[in-house]
């Protein structure tokens, strides 16, 4: 089963970034051999919709579970869409303790978005 | 002639202003002006020239809708749509209406001709006469939509001036995608600012766009209670001609308070608005 955390810069031993769309990197564990990789976040980059993006990279990759600080309504409707389970990193500080608290079943799952809206200003604006 | 007015900072009299002016030329010009509230997000231009609409129209953005079962989840839409409305997850394609910009792209390429289009409701734009017999029309876009330009857009190929009529776009604050399709077309840009390190800071950004856009402009400097040397600094280096200077005067906040212009409050006023005009007139 592969996982994907949000963290900060590219390697296991990172912090852990607690947005989704626009966390830095995803780290993608095995959670059984924890065998990791580390991409940049392809939502970054995005002017608009990076929840959406980085929900299609997560989906295509594909894995199965995402581990993150916040999830907004549009990554929030995109993973369900894809099957893709979230949790929220809670009190871990680390990649390997949240994927310990994890497998441990101790992650709190997340039933719908964690916030209401995008909270920054690119609505309104154009091509 | 088509003249803007606009700001960067919000608050600093850009309505006053583009109200004082159209009331100004109504009562020297024929036929009288044609006045645009562009700033669809909060219009409030009304208030100052009593409009009575008399037309309505709805308007909006085309957005995909996608046929499942024709659908091969392909993902040419969602490479396409760099705004990402539209996605593939999966065995899924979900569209993302608020994020839609409406240009068509991924009806056009998709390959199984699953995409059909539905008129996606944003707002409405309202016309009729108003004070003076100024022709005033204004877009109001509906409550939690998050994009002003598709209204802006419509109310300005809805709404056009007749031969010889001018025309005063009352633009929104800011300096993002609406203050752009506000202003863009226009002859000549009223930057309306105030002698505060704020309104400095906003009107340098407006006058970028001003620049970027290729429109010529000039300065209104609104609550002048002593010189901004900074601010004088700035037009002169930019070669900004300042327009009009209007004192911090209690009576002309109260008077605007009550929804009156400044023509209402100082009829002099009138006087100075058609001199500001014939100068952007020579100017352009």
């Amino acid at each position: 089963m592969k996982i994907v955390l949000t963290v900060t810069s590219p390697n296991i031993n990172a912090e852990i970034d607690p947005r989704f769309g626009r966390g830095a990197y995803l780290l993608i564990i095995d959670a059984d051999t924890q065998a990791w990789e580390a991409h940049e976040n392809p939502g970054v980059s995005a002017p608009g919709g990076a929840g959406i993006k980085a929900a299609q990279f997560v989906a295509e990759f594909p894995a199965q579970a995402v581990i993150s600080g916040d999830f907004g309504p549009h990554a929030f409707t995109a993973l369900q869409a894809a099957g893709v389970a979230m949790y929220l990193y809670g009190d871990s500080r680390t990649p390997l303790e949240a994927l310990t608290l994890f497998k441990a079943g101790q992650l709190q799952a997340v039933g719908g978005a964690t916030r209401a809206d995008c909270d920054h200003g690119h609505h309104g604006q154009d091509a | 002639m088509i003249l803007a007015v606009a700001s960067g900072k919000g608050g600093t009299g850009k309505t006053t202003v583009a109200a004082s002016l159209a009331i100004s030329l109504a009562a020297e010009q024929l036929p009288p002006p044609l006045f645009l509230d562009c700033d669809v997000e909060a219009p409030n231009a009304h208030l100052f020239l009593d409009p009575v609409f008399e037309q309505r129209e709805e308007v909006g953005i085309r957005i995909p809708v996608v046929d499942e079962a024709r659908c091969s989840h392909c993902g040419k839409c969602a490479e396409v749509c760099q705004y990402h409305a539209i996605a593939v997850l999966g065995k899924k394609t979900l569209v993302f209406p608020q994020l839609c910009h409406g240009c068509g792209s991924c009806t056009s390429l998709c390959p199984e001709k699953a995409i059909t289009e539905l008129p996606d409701r944003m707002g409405v734009i309202e016309r009729g006469l108003a004070r003076d017999h100024i022709t005033f029309a204004r877009g109001v876009l509906d409550v939690g939509e998050p994009m002003a330009v598709p209204v802006i857009r419509q109310l300005l190929a809805w709404e056009r001036p007749t031969p010889g009529q001018v025309t005063v776009r009352d633009a929104p604050p800011g300096t993002s995608c609406p203050v752009v399709a506000a202003v863009r077309g226009s002859d000549y840009l009223l930057l309306v600012t105030e002698p505060t390190p704020f309104g400095l800071h906003d009107l340098r950004l407006a006058v970028q766009v001003a620049d970027e856009l290729g429109i010529p402009a000039g300065v209104i400097i609104n609550r002048e209670y002593e010189p901004y040397p900074p601010l004088e600094e700035f037009c002169a280096d930019h070669r900004l001609p300042v327009l009009l200077r209007i004192p911090f005067e209690r009576i002309i906040a109260e008077g605007v308070a009550q929804g009156k212009t400044l023509v209402d409050i100082h009829p002099e006023y009138a006087n100075l608005f058609r001199h500001m005009f014939m100068q952007i007139s020579a100017m352009s």
